[in-house]
C-alpha cells in the first residue's frame, strides 16, 4: 500500500472513507463517522458531498472551518480542497460554514500530547491517536497552535477527491460513459468526446449517490495549486477596502454598545455614577454588566464617549498591584513544591555542575498584549427562538456554550457566524467580548447589539502573554558545552485561559517548558525544569505561547555557554544537534548568511535555533552598532515544515513572524501599576514600525516527514538571535526583554 | 452639515466634534477607513481631504474642508489605482486591516515624491502601523507603485 493510500484509509471522513480501527484501544467509539453538518439544511438540488464541499445549480462552495485572522487560512484551505476537486479558486465561493463538531481540529490534540515532536516512537504516536480522538470527542473546532495546514493537509485533499469522484459517478450516470473514461478540470467533468458537464449541473444527481469511498490522492508532482505561487483569494478585497471585517458588520435596527470593566482585572465594580453619560446625545441605555458597565447608543463613537463619561469606583485586583510583586512571585517559584515538569533530564547534571566552574544567568520576559489592529467586536441578536452572533473568533464552539449559558437559549439554537478578523495573534481565543455583548443584548431582546471595544479598553483588558523568568546554570569543558540546566518559572497559560472557560486541565502544563525541553540537542548533561508560578495577571496564548519566552531563554543561555567554551556559535549548535532535519536548518542559514565571513567594524552576527510546534527554525541576525544605537540589518530564516503548501503566504508569514517577535522584544511590554495596565494605546505599545524593519530572507525546507504549520514557530528564535547578535557586536549580553531598557535601537 | 465623499454629496446631522472617521463609518456606511487607535498612532483611518492624507480620527466634523476621498474612491476592484495594483502584485496584505490606510498614505506620499528610496519610504510610512509585519512587502509595493505612476 502506498503512503497516500494508507493516509486515505486511516483518515476520518464523513460517509465515504472508513476509519481503520485498532490503532489504539479504548477509543473506538469516538472513531465512528461524524454527521455531515451540511446535510442539516440543504435545499433541494444541493449536494453536501463532504463537510467541506457544497454544490448546487448556482455554484460550488468550499467550507473552510479554520478561522482567518490574516494568516491566509481561508485561502490555503480552499487551495487544498480545490487541488483535488479540480476547480479553480475563481470558480468557488468560500464560506467558513457554521461551527460543528465535524470540524474538530485533529492536529491540535496531537500537539497536546507530552511527547517531543521528534519522537516517532510507537508510544508517542499511539498517544497522539488517543489525543486526536479526544479532540474529536470534544468537537474542538479551534483555530490555533499553527495547526490549520497540518490538520487539513490530508482531510481537505480527501474531501476534494471524494467530491470529485462522486461527481464523476454522477456524470457517468447522466452520460452513460464509464467513470474510467472521465476526466475532471475547471469545475467540470469532461467526456471523451470533449463535452464538459459542469459540476453545478451534476449536483442534483450527485446528491442521490453515496459518496465514492475509494479515492487516491495525487502525487505532489501533479499539483496545480499546492506548492505553487497563487494569488490569495482575499487579496483584491484587502487592497481595495472592500473586505468586510467583524467591526464592519451591520444590521437593520442595530444599536451600538461600548463597555468599561474593572481595569484591575478580575476585580469588582463597587459603584458607578452614570449621570454624566445619560444626557449625552444618542445614548439609549446605561446598564451594569459583569465586572463593569455598558452604554447602548445610536453609533459607535457616541457609545464610547458616553461610557468614558461614567464615573466608576473599581475594587482591588486579585494579583499584586505593582510589577515588583509579579517578579518576586516568579522568583519565589523556583522550588520543589512548584516543580511542574522535568521531561528533559539526561546525564548527571548535578554531578557535572559540582565538578566544573558554573556559569549562571537569569532571564526575564514581560507581559505583552496581542493588540491586533482591529479592536474586538461582536454583534448579538437575541430572538425568542434563536440567538445569532457575528464575530471574529478562533473558538466558535466555546462561544456557543458561553452564549447559551448567558441567554438560556438551547445550545443548538445559538448560531455563531465567524467573520474575517483584523489580526488576532491569539487574542480571539477569548470569549469576553461575546459574553458581554450577549449580556447587553439580553437587555434589549429583539434588537441586534454591536459591541465595539475602544482601543484603550481592548489594550488594558488584554489577556496578555505570560510573564516568565528563567535561571540557567552550566559548565563547559574542552571547548564544548558540558552541562546545561535551565529552570523556567511562569504561571500556567493553559490554566488561566481554560479557567475563563470554566475548565480545569489536569497534569503538568507543557507550555511552561515548550520551546526549551524538546530541543533536539545532545548535551552530555542536560536538564530542563518547569516551575508553575501562582496565577498572576490574566494570561492567554500569545503567538507561540510558552515558546515565545522559552525560545529566548533556552537559546541565549546556550549561546552564553558556547561563548564561554570558546566555540563558534554556529558550529557548536550544529555539533550538538542530533536531528538531521533540524541541523539542516542551521546549515541553511549558515550558508544564506555567509556565516564566518568577515564583517565590517561595529557589526555582529547572532544565530539561534528553536523547535516549537514541531517546526525546527534557525535564524541568523546581523546588526550594526551605530552612533544612534543598534540597527538590525539582515535576518535569515530557515524553517523545516515538511511541505510549503502556499509559498507566497509562507514568505509573508515568516517575515511577519520575525517582525512580530523582534518588535516586541526590542520595544514593548505590558506593566501593571495600582493593579492596572499602564499602556493604554499604541503610543505606549507599538511593536515594530517600518523604519526598524530589517531585510528578511526566507527558506522553507521540506526534509521532514511531517507537515507543519508556520504561523507561530518563526517567533521563538528571533529575540535570541538578536540578543546573540548584539553581544557579538558590542560585548553586552541582554537577558531581559524589552531590550530597549538596556540598549538603544536606531 | 454637508460633505462630499468620493464624488457624492452628503448631508449629516452630527456633533461638531464627531471625528470624520465615525461620520464615514457609522453615518455614511463607508467602512474602508478603519478604527484602530483613535489617537493618530496607527494610520488605519487615513483618507485624503482636499488632496492630502489625513487621519480621519483626528478631523472633527466641523473642520472638514474640501472633498474627502476614501480607499473606495481611490480605485475599485474593477478599476484599480496604481498603488492598489502594486499592493495586489506584491500580495502585501495578511489580515489587511491596516492596508486601506497604508495605501491611502502611500498614494498621497507618491504625489510628493515620485522616486523614493528606502529611507524616504520608511520616513513616510512609519506612521502607519502594521501589526502583522508586512513592512518588507509595503516597501516593495511602494517602489512598484512609483514606477507605475511614473510610466503612466
Amino acid at each position: 500500500m502506498s503512503k497516500l493510500g494508507k493516509i486515505a484509509r486511516r483518515t476520518f471522513l464523513f460517509g465515504s472513507v472508513a476509519i481503520a480501527g485498532g490503532v489504539a484501544f479504548g477509543v473506538y467509539k469516538y472513531k465512528a463517522p461524524v454527521k455531515n453538518p451540511l446535510l442539516n439544511d440543504l435545499a433541494d438540488g444541493e449536494a453536501g458531498l463532504t463537510p467541506y464541499v457544497k454544490i448546487d445549480a448556482n455554484g460550488i462552495t468550499l467550507i473552510t472551518p479554520r478561522a482567518d485572522s490574516g494568516q491566509g487560512a481561508y485561502h490555503v484551505q480552499a487551495a487544498i480542497i480545490a487541488e483535488e476537486l479540480d476547480v479553480e479558486l475563481d470558480q468557488v465561493r468560500i464560506d467558513p460554514g457554521m461551527p460543528d463538531k465535524a470540524y474538530y481540529n485533529t492536529a491540535l490534540g496531537g500537539d497536546g500530547a507530552p511527547f517531543a515532536p521528534t519522537d516517532d516512537s510507537f508510544g508517542a504516536n499511539s498517544t497522539r491517536v488517543v489525543m486526536d480522538a479526544l479532540m474529536k470527542f470534544l468537537g474542538m473546532q479551534v483555530t490555533g497552535g499553527s495547526t490549520t495546514v497540518p490538520d487539513g493537509y490530508d482531510k481537505l485533499r480527501i474531501a476534494g477527491a471524494v467530491a470529485r469522484e462522486t461527481l464523476k459517478a454522477a456524470a457517468s450516470q447522466k452520460s452513460g460513459v464509464p467513470v474510467a473514461d472521465l476526466k475532471t478540470a475547471n469545475g467540470a467533468v469532461q467526456l471523451p468526446d470533449g463535452t464538459a458537464i459542469v459540476y453545478t449541473e451534476l449536483a442534483a444527481i450527485a446528491a442521490t449517490l453515496d459518496p465514492v469511498k475509494d479515492v487516491t490522492l495525487r502525487d505532489p508532482s501533479q499539483w496545480r495549486l499546492m506548492g505553487k505561487p497563487t494569488q490569495r483569494v482575499d487579496i483584491v478585497a484587502k487592497s481595495t477596502g472592500t473586505l468586510p471585517y467583524g467591526i464592519d458588520f451591520t444590521m437593520d435596527n442595530m444599536v451600538h454598545a461600548s463597555v468599561r470593566t474593572n481595569p484591575r482585572r478580575g476585580g469588582e465594580m463597587l459603584s458607578y455614577d452614570a449621570s454624566g453619560a445619560e444626557g449625552m446625545r444618542g445614548v439609549q441605555q446605561v446598564l451594569p454588566i459583569t465586572g463593569g458597565v455598558a452604554v447602548i447608543a445610536d453609533n459607535t463613537w457616541r457609545a464610547i464617549q458616553a461610557v468614558n463619561a461614567i464615573d466608576v469606583e473599581w475594587g482591588a485586583a486579585p494579583y499584586p498591584a505593582e510589577m515588583d510583586g509579579h517578579w518576586q512571585t516568579l522568583s519565589d517559584s523556583f522550588n520543589d513544591d512548584q516543580l511542574d515538569s522535568r521531561q528533559k533530564d539526561e546525564g548527571d547534571v548535578v554531578a557535572a555542575l559540582d565538578s566544573g566552574e558554573v556559569i549562571e544567568a537569569e532571564y526575564r520576559a514581560p507581559y505583552l498584549a496581542h493588540a491586533p489592529l482591529e479592536p474586538i467586536t461582536a454583534v448579538v441578536h437575541v430572538q425568542d427562538d434563536r440567538v445569532d452572533v457575528w464575530t471574529g473568533t478562533q473558538i466558535p464552539r466555546f462561544l456557543q456554550t458561553n452564549v447559551s449559558d448567558i441567554t438560556g437559549m438551547d445550545y443548538d439554537k445559538v448560531f455563531i457566524h465567524v467573520l474575517m478578523m483584523g489580526g488576532s495573534f491569539g487574542h480571539r481565543l477569548e470569549a469576553r467580548v461575546v459574553k458581554e455583548a450577549a449580556e447587553i443584548a439580553m437587555a434589549v431582546k429583539g434588537t441586534p447589539v454591536k459591541l465595539t471595544y475602544s482601543r484603550e479598553e481592548d489594550m488594558t483588558h488584554n489577556d496578555t502573554r505570560q510573564i516568565a523568568m528563567a535561571r540557567g546554570r552550566g559548565t563547559v569543558k574542552n571547548g564544548q558545552v558540558e552541562a546545561y540546566d535551565l529552570g523556567i518559572a511562569m504561571p500556567s497559560v493553559i490554566a488561566s485561559q481554560m479557567g475563563r472557560q470554566g475548565l480545569s486541565v489536569p497534569g503538568p502544563d507543557t507550555q511552561i517548558v515548550a520551546g526549551a525541553w524538546e530541543q533536539p540537542l545532545s548535551i552530555p548533561n542536560y536538564r530542563v525544569t518547569g516551575y508553575r508560578a501562582p496565577e498572576l495577571g490574566p494570561i492567554s496564548s500569545w503567538r507561540s505561547v510558552g515558546a515565545s519566552t522559552n525560545g529566548f531563554f533556552h537559546d541565549v543561555f546556550l549561546d552564553e555557554l558556547i561563548v564561554a567554551a570558546g566555540a563558534d556559535p554556529m558550529e557548536e549548535r550544529m555539533r550538538l544537534c542530533w536531528h538531521d532535519p533540524s541541523r539542516k536548518t542551521l546549515e541553511t542559514v549558515a550558508e544564506m548568511s555567509n556565516w564566518g565571513s568577515e564583517l565590517g567594524p561595529n557589526k555582529g552576527r547572532g544565530v539561534s535555533f528553536c523547535m516549537s510546534f514541531g517546526v525546527a527554525v534557525a535564524e541568523v541576525i546581523e546588526v550594526t552598532n551605530t552612533d544612534a544605537g543598534i540597527r538590525i540589518d539582515n535576518v535569515w530564516v530557515a524553517a523545516e515544515v515538511g511541505k510549503v503548501v502556499d509559498p507566497v503566504n509562507f514568505e509573508n508569514m515568516v517575515q511577519g513572524g520575525v517582525i512580530w517577535a523582534l518588535g516586541h522584544a526590542m520595544n514593548s511590554e505590558i506593566t501593571y501599576s495600582d493593579g492596572m495596565v499602564e499602556q493604554s494605546n499604541y503610543h505606549a505599545f507599538e511593536g515594530m514600525r517600518m523604519y526598524q524593519a530589517p531585510n528578511i530572507m526566507v527558506a522553507g525546507l521540506e526534509n521532514g516527514e511531517h507537515i507543519r504549520g508556520m504561523g507561530e514557530p518563526m517567533v521563538p528564535p528571533a529575540a535570541a538571535a538578536l540578543s546573540n547578535a548584539i553581544f557579538a557586536a558590542t560585548g553586552q549580553r541582554i537577558r531581559e526583554m524589552p531590550m530597549n531598557k538596556f540598549i538603544d535601537f536606531v | 452639515m454637508k460633505l462630499t465623499v468620493n464624488g457624492t454629496a452628503h448631508e449629516v446631522d452630527v456633533e461638531d466634534d464627531m471625528p470624520l472617521l465615525w461620520v464615514l463609518r457609522d453615518e455614511l456606511g463607508i467602512t474602508g477607513p478603519k478604527y484602530g487607535c483613535g489617537i493618530a498612532q496607527c494610520g488605519a483611518c487615513t483618507v485624503h481631504m482636499d488632496g492630502g492624507a489625513v487621519r480621519s480620527c483626528q478631523v472633527a466634523a466641523a473642520d472638514i474642508e474640501g472633498e474627502i476621498i476614501t480607499i473606495e474612491g481611490l480605485g475599485t476592484p474593477d478599476a484599480l489605482h496604481a498603488v492598489q495594483e502594486a499592493w495586489i502584485e506584491h500580495q502585501v496584505a495578511q489580515c489587511g486591516y491596516c492596508q486601506s490606510g497604508q495605501i491611502m498614505a502611500a498614494a498621497s506620499f507618491l504625489e510628493t515624491n515620485s522616486e523614493p528610496n528606502d529611507a524616504d519610504i520608511d520616513t513616510a510610512m512609519s506612521a502607519n502601523l502594521c501589526r502583522c509585519g508586512t513592512y518588507p512587502r509595503i516597501r516593495a509595493a511602494v517602489k512598484t507603485a512609483a514606477q507605475k505612476l511614473n510610466g503612466a
